[in-house]
This record gives C-alpha cells, structure tokens and sequence, in this order.
C-alpha cells in the first residue's frame, strides 16, 4: 500500500485519527489512554505513535479484572516491550476480597466492581483530564451519539442531552470541574475499517480473535462472560471476508451487554466506557 | 444460546463497499415532518439493520402497547421513546448498491439547534423533508439557511407524507416553487424534489406505483449521485501548527494540512510572525521511508532547516501565497449561547489551531432565520443568525470563507465552552495595522517569546555577576532579546545618590525594579543582579512587576566563601569598618523562603548553575504558551 495514498478510506480515518490525538495532547494537562489490549485498543496504540513520531507520550492504563484470558496476559508483556508502553495496571483488591466475582454475582455488578470503580479510582489517583478511549459509533446504538471530545462530569456521568457543539474541527477544550474529557479517535471506523486497518499496517494482536476448532472471540472481555462465535476465520483475511457479509452484531458475545434491556445505557451512565 | 453463527450470509444482495469512501448525509426538516420515520424506513429497504432489530422493536413497542414505527428503529434510548423526539446527533451507516452512507439524523426541534450544527458541519450533502399536509414552516427555513451557513452545497428536498395528500401532483408543485424560491434567496439549489410517503417507502428506494406522475429519481439514486466534497489539494497551502514535540533530539512541527499540499524542501512563512524556514524532513512513524508529499487533510510532522519560533496557532503557508494577517474581520455568526451574544464582552475566537482573546466590536445586523429580514439590534439572542464585527486581542492568520472555507471559519467560546461559529466575509483593513498602544502581546509577537524579569539576588561576591552573565550569553545566541541590569553599574549612575541604609537600599531595590520593568515591557528577558538583602524589599520588586514572569534566583555561597574570594576587596574594607552597614558584615542578608531557582554554589558548578536558570526560564515562559529550548 502506498503511503502516499491520501484519498483512500482507511488513510483518511487514520489521518483524522492523529489529528484528534494529536489536538488532545495539545489541549490537556494530563492525558492517559486506558488500554483492554483487545483489537481497537491495539490500533489506538498504533495511531498514538504515529501522532507522536513513535513514541507514545503518556501512561497507558490497564483496568485488570483477574478474569481476562490468559493469551491477554501474555499479550499484554509482549505489546508493552514492542510499543515500549508505560503501563499503569490497577486491580480492585478490596472487592476481590469482599469475594466479587462471576461465580456468585451477575455480570453487571462485577463490571461495575472490578472495572468502573478501580478506573474512577485511577483517574482521582492520577488525576488525568483526558481518557483516550477506542469508542466507535457503529459498536453500539448508545455509542452513537458520542463526541470526538465527551466531556463527563466529577462523578463520571455523561450528560449526553447537553452535549457542546462540535463542529469544523473545534473540540471541548477543558474538562468540567473536577472531572475529564473523553477523546475518542476510533468514533467514525466501523469493526470492519479496524480489521483492514490491522491487516494493512500489520498490527500485534491476541489470536483469540480467530478460530481455534471452528470458535472465534469477536469481541474480548472478562473470559466468563464472553463467548466465542462459531466460525471459520482463522485469519485476517478470512475474518475481513467474514466480517462483509455479517449482519450480527459485534457485541453479541458479551454477556454483560444483554441482561437487561438497557443493561449497557446503565453501564455507561455509572462511567462504563 | 452462547453462539451465533456468522459464517452464513444473511443476505447476498449487500454490495462490496470497501473500496468506497463514507459519504455523509444529514437529515434535516421541520419537527414531526418524518425525519426519524425516513431514516428507518431507509435502512430498512437498504437492507441495512442488523439482524433482529425490526423484530427486537416490534417486541418493545408490543410490551409497552404502542404500534410500531419505523422511527423507533433510530431511537435506541428509552428518554427518546417516552419522549418521541430524536435528541441529539445519530449517526448510522447504511449502504446502497453504489457506496457507503453516514447518515445524521439532525433533530428538528429547535432547543437542539446546536445538534444540527454539529451533524450538518460533518455532511457533503443534505436531505431536507418538508410535510407534503402542513408545507413549509419555521425550520424548513431556518434549516436552509443553517445549510447555506454551514457550506453544505448538495441538497435534495423531500416532500414527505405525500400519502396524507392523496399523492396530488399540484399539491407537490405548490411546496416546490414556494420553497425554491425561498432557496434562491439563500443561494441555495435543490437538486431534486422528491415526492414520498417515507412511512409506505414510496419513492425511498422503490418507486412509487401511487405516484406515475414523478419521472424523477428516488431517494437512493439522488443519493448515489452526489459527490464527495471538493478536493481542496488545489488550493495553497494551510498547516496551522497543533503542536511542537521534542520526545527526543527531534524538534517536529506538528499539523493538519488543512489546505493545499506540503513537500520537503518547500519554503514555509508562518503567520502570525512572518518567520520563515525551510521543511527539512518528514518524520513518519514507522520508518525509515517517509511520504514525499502530504495533502489535503494529511497529518504532517515536520522539521525545519532553522530553528526558528514556532508555536501552536500558526499558520505555515507558502511565502507566494499567504493567509491574510489581521484582527478584526466582518463575520456571520450563529449563536448557540445560553446567553446571549453582546458586544465588548471578551470571548475565545478559535480559527484553526488559534486561540485567542476576541470581543464582537459590533452587531452590523440580527438575521431572523424563517424570514431572513434583518434588523439592528444591541444584543444577539440564542438560535439566531446575525452579522457582527470581530475583533481579536491580537493578530490572527485567517482566510474569506469564499476563497479558502476551512482557514475562513471559526468558534466562539466562553467558559470552554463552544457557544457560535461563523464565516468570515471580509477583513477589516484598517486593523491590520493595529491602532491604539502597542501592546506588551505585540510586543512579545514580535520578540518570537514573553518577556521574564530574572532576579539574582545573593551576598556580595556570591557569583551573581558571573552566573547572569553566562545566562545572558545563552539566551543571547539562542536569538532571545535579552538584557542584564547590574547593580554595582546602578551604584555608579542611577543609583549615585544612594549609600547602604535600609531606606536608601529599598529605594535602590524600587528603581531597579523600575527599570527591569521597563525592559521586561519592550519584552526583554531581564536579568537583574542586585544584593537586595531585605525579604520586605524583594516582595515589593515582585509585585511592581507582577504583569511579568518573574524569576527568584538565590544564589547561596556561604559567608565564608564569599569573603575569601573578595574579588573587590570590599569584605575587608568592611572588617576594617571602612564600609558601614555592609551585608552580612554589618547589616543582614534575609535568604529567600521560596526561590524559584536556588543555587548552593558551594554544591553546584557554574555550568550546573546556568542549566538550572536556563531550565526554569524555559520551564516557565512554556506555561506562556512559548516554545523554545535554551
């Protein structure tokens, strides 16, 4: 592919990309990006160092729920050398303690114990302005109305029905007191968009996301509650193949968003990404 | 059920879009004319939802006893079903045979003015539905003229609910030449009128057998014909610079090539400033092998030949084609504000990647959007569309909307907080050469950094001199404007009249002060070398120059020390008593609580020592939004 190709697809949302991290690192005191090691993370990484000449200039986060798949762990040394990362990982001890977990709870209160609030915990410790997170509109129909820069509230809450304007590339420029901004470079790529991006630019990523004996992850999370899908796609290839003729939605795997009918609006509301 | 197959099509009809660029499409019209009805029913006949979402709705409205509605596809929130409006800016993607959409459904209602900005701004082209039963009302026009503010060019009409009017053709005909002759007025063009029932799908991809009369296209084959917006590559070159980074031994100058195309070896002006350098090289990430051209919407990261000033909010353009440098300007604005819009009061004009302190000199005329009539007015209310006066604090690069759009529009902010945004029509020549006082801004502008008053204070023979010259030298081959008052040259010629008593060396400290305020004004990096023994005294020269970054350098060498070297001989005439009140001697010296920079020359070498201030001047005209590295 040639670099010189500015007009094809994937080129424009990459360039968009950088501007938008790149816009945000201007912008912010204190940015983090935190970091699910799942295949849009990987790409943001990507697109970070290419914003920044290669040297990704701010601390990653990784929210560790004890229940990722051991490939992650793995996966989570081996990225951290290659893109020369500085990783922050936070566990919630005190809930693991009480004895939370998906044995004996549903997955909405786990998500919220071992995800959201050792994350909101992160961001009092560290007191960062800006989160870079890998949100895309077309994942979810509540991800659809998110901004390039979504300012959330001291408490972590998203007033979604006053929303300032964004427009000709002028983004929020200050978080609200005591709380941060949300920068979202992925918003305008779909789930196939970030697999031919993948493939184009030979990105790392963990192999659970093709088939081992006719089962492939989708999409990855806490391993009790995120079920593998039948298919075929062993490969980049096969899955971009695969990916052009589905109609299933991506999430479809993930438990958590399925327990109820506004289970992941509720989710989001308490500061879920 | 745990899995689900993904392995069998569900449909083979969908086409190969990978090669296609998203076009993005918004949707606007009055409330209730059936935005959010058309846009479901579009996707539907796209084949576009996914799987069991038509059956997932038709459940919902089953249990909450309400008939379905195509409408309800789009709205995924509860708050928006109970409140059976569409509340912000959705995006959502479908295709056609020929290409891939980004659809925005823009809300009508009018509280949400602010969304539709946000959708249209993002759009190459626009869908606007009229109710074929009620016709053109408020927002049909105000929407229009959103559109022709926003530059969105490409606009197909829809006359909706034609159903509801016994699909009559001179009904359809009397909507259209009311409203294109509103358009006209505008300089806005419909492409087509198109007659539908979104709610039967007639005319939105199937043709309608109700309608024989309308040989023209559907909904999809107006869409499939737009196309993508203008390829600005043509045009000259527009990097506002976003940023300078310095991870490494590299200096880059970061960007969006927001016009035009860039290329190494080409010579740069950046504006404001008018320095120029060269583009050396591009620095992509990963190597080794960089673009040899960078064009229209390109990311670049540039160094220069010379290591001239740069800071975010240039503007780098090709020396034979530059932005226009003002700043005052004649713009049209929409306004979003809670508040409303007033002159004299000071926003944020962000145009680019600038940022600076505005006030609107003058509201020329308030627009009202449904009638376009325009009168006076001393303030502008919320949702509304005036002409106004800008002008900034300081100089800005900018462009006329009609010669470069993106370089000749911007956002008004207050509070951080994006409140309006116009276009600008012309410039105000008259500011270009800026009338009134010349500002210490102005001043800074043209030094290429903020001034700073650096104060060593310290006992006699401490190393002062010795450290502040070196400083001086530093800063001055690094091109810096740099000046150095020293206070065994004052005792000599200003200060004659003074001796060594508390009130003579306050007033010594006062003058100095004056002085290196004076420097400091004509934006001089000002380095003062002065005993200035007295907490009380030191406090005092802050404050007088508090409009400035003022520096505390202590430099601290034991007593001892000091009078061992003795280069003037003065500690011994002390001793001798030949010199009354003599610090450390015979008068005390207060050693500063907080200095900014403390030097324990006893510890540190002189180069450490000129590192340290040299560190913490950069460190903190940084914080003044400067760039540069000592």
């Amino acid at each position: 592919m040639s670099r010189n190709a500015q007009n094809d697809h994937l080129t424009r949302l990459e360039q968009t990309s950088i501007h938008v991290f790149r816009e945000a690192f201007a912008n912010f005191r204190s940015v983090c990006m935190p970091w699910s090691m799942g295949k849009d993370s990987n790409v943001l990484i990507w697109l970070a160092r290419k914003a920044f000449c290669g040297k990704i200039p701010f601390p990653l986060l990784h929210i560790d729920t004890t229940y990722e798949f051991p490939e992650m762990y793995e996966f989570r040394e081996k990225a951290k050398v290659i893109h020369g990362i500085d990783l922050i990982v936070r566990v919630n001890e005190d809930a693991i303690r009480r004895g939370i977990g998906y044995a004996t709870h549903d997955p909405v209160t786990v998500t919220h114990e071992l995800k959201t609030v050792p994350f909101k915990a992160a961001i009092d410790e560290f007191k960062w302005d800006a989160l870079v997170t890998g949100i895309r509109r077309d994942e979810d129909p509540t991800r659809a109305k998110e901004r390039w820069f979504s300012p959330r509230s001291a408490e972590g809450n998203w007033d979604y029905k006053d929303q300032p304007p964004e427009f000709w590339g002028q983004f929020a420029s200050s978080a609200p007191e005591g709380g941060h901004v949300r920068v979202q470079p992925l918003l305008e790529w779909t789930e196939l968009d970030i697999w031919e991006y993948i493939r184009r630019e030979n990105i790392p990523n963990p192999t659970l996301y093709f088939a081992h004996n006719g089962k492939r992850f989708r999409s990855l999370g806490c391993h009790p509650i995120t079920h593998p899908v039948d298919s075929p796609a062993s490969n980049i290839d096969e899955v971009i193949e695969e990916l052009k003729l589905t109609k299933t939605s991506e999430r479809a795997g993930r438990a958590q968003d399925h327990v109820g009918r506004n289970s992941m609006q509720e989710l989001r509301a308490k500061g879920f990404m | 059920m745990n899995t689900q197959s993904l392995s069998q099509p569900v449909s083979t009809s969908l086409p190969s879009v990978e090669d296609h660029r998203k076009m993005h499409v918004v949707v606007v019209g009055h409330v209730d004319h059936g935005k959010s009805t058309f846009v479901g029913r579009l996707l539907h006949d796209t084949d576009s939802l996914p799987n069991g979402k038509m059956e997932q709705v038709r459940k919902n409205c089953a249990i909450e006893g309400m008939e379905f509605e195509y409408a309800f596809l789009l709205d995924a929130l509860i708050e928006e079903q109970e409140q059976n409006i569409t509340i912000d800016t959705t995006r959502i993607f479908f295709r056609t045979k020929q290409r891939a959409y980004a659809i925005i459904d823009a809300p009508g209602h009018k509280e949400f003015l602010k969304n539709m900005v946000t959708g249209a701004a993002s759009a190459s082209a626009a869908l606007l539905l009229i109710d074929a039963k009620e016709g053109v009302m408020d927002q049909s026009r105000r929407h229009a003229f959103l559109l022709s503010l926003l530059g969105v060019k490409q606009l197909v009409v829809l006359v909706n609910k034609m159903d509801l009017v016994d699909h009559s053709e001179s009904t359809y005909q009397k909507i259209v030449a009311e409203y294109s002759a509103f358009l006209k007025t505008l300089g806005l063009n419909a492409v087509h009128f198109i007659p539908i029932a979104a709610k039967h799908g007639e005319n939105v991809v199937e043709r309608a057998a109700k309608m024989p009369w309308w040989k023209g296209p559907t909904v999809t084959e107006a869409l499939d014909a737009f196309s993508h917006e203008d390829d600005l590559t043509g045009l000259p070159l527009r990097l506002p610079v976003s940023d300078i980074y310095r991870f490494d031994h590299r200096r880059i100058i970061a960007g969006r090539v927001e016009a035009g195309a860039i290329r190494p070896g080409d010579e740069l002006i950046f504006q404001p400033g008018g320095r120029r350098s060269t583009v050396r090289t591009f620095e992509d990430w990963p190597g080794p092998e960089s673009r040899s051209v960078v064009g229209t919407g390109g990311s670049a990261s540039v160094t220069l030949s010379e290591q001239i000033f740069v800071e975010r909010g240039q503007v780098a353009s090709h020396p034979s084609n530059q932005p226009r440098v003002g700043r005052e300007f004649r713009a049209r604005i929409f306004w979003l504000g809670k508040e409303p819009l007033v002159p004299n009061k000071t926003y944020r004009l962000r145009l680019l990647t600038q940022n600076v302190d505005a006030v609107i000199a003058k509201i020329v005329k308030v627009t009202d959007a449904s009638t376009l009539e325009s009168k006076e007015a001393d303030s502008v209310p919320r949702d509304s569309i005036c002409e106004v006066i800008v002008r900034a604090t300081r100089n800005i690069a900018f462009d006329l909307h009609h010669e470069c759009p993106i370089t000749g529009r911007f956002a008004l902010e207050e509070g951080g907080r994006i409140h309006g945004g116009g276009i600008i029509l012309d410039a105000v020549t008259k500011s270009d050469a800026p009338s009134g006082k010349v500002t210490a801004s102005e001043r800074g502008a043209r030094a290429g950094h903020a001034p700073a008053v650096v104060w060593f204070t310290g006992l006699s023979g401490s190393g002062k001199s010795t450290i502040a010259e070196a400083v001086e030298r530093r800063l001055f081959d690094a091109g810096r404007n740099v000046i150095r008052v020293d206070g065994d040259d004052l005792r000599v010629s200003l200060n004659r009249d003074l001796g060594f008593s508390a009130a003579d060396r306050a007033e010594s400290v006062r003058r100095a002060s004056a002085v290196a305020g004076l420097f400091a004004g004509t934006g001089h990096i000002t380095l003062v070398t002065l005993i200035a023994p007295l907490a009380a005294d030191r406090a005092k020269a802050r404050a007088t120059l508090a409009n400035h970054t003022f520096i505390e350098v202590f430099v601290d060498a034991p007593l001892a020390v000091c009078e061992s070297r003795d280069v003037k001989g003065l500690y011994a005439k002390a001793r001798r008593g030949e010199i009354a009140e003599f610090t450390g001697i015979s008068s005390p010296y207060e050693a500063p609580e907080a200095p900014e920079v403390h030097i324990k020359t006893d510890q540190t070498s002189q180069e450490e020592a000129v590192d340290l201030v040299l560190g913490a001047i950069d460190k903190l005209l940084q914080g003044k939004g400067d760039d540069w590295e000592v």
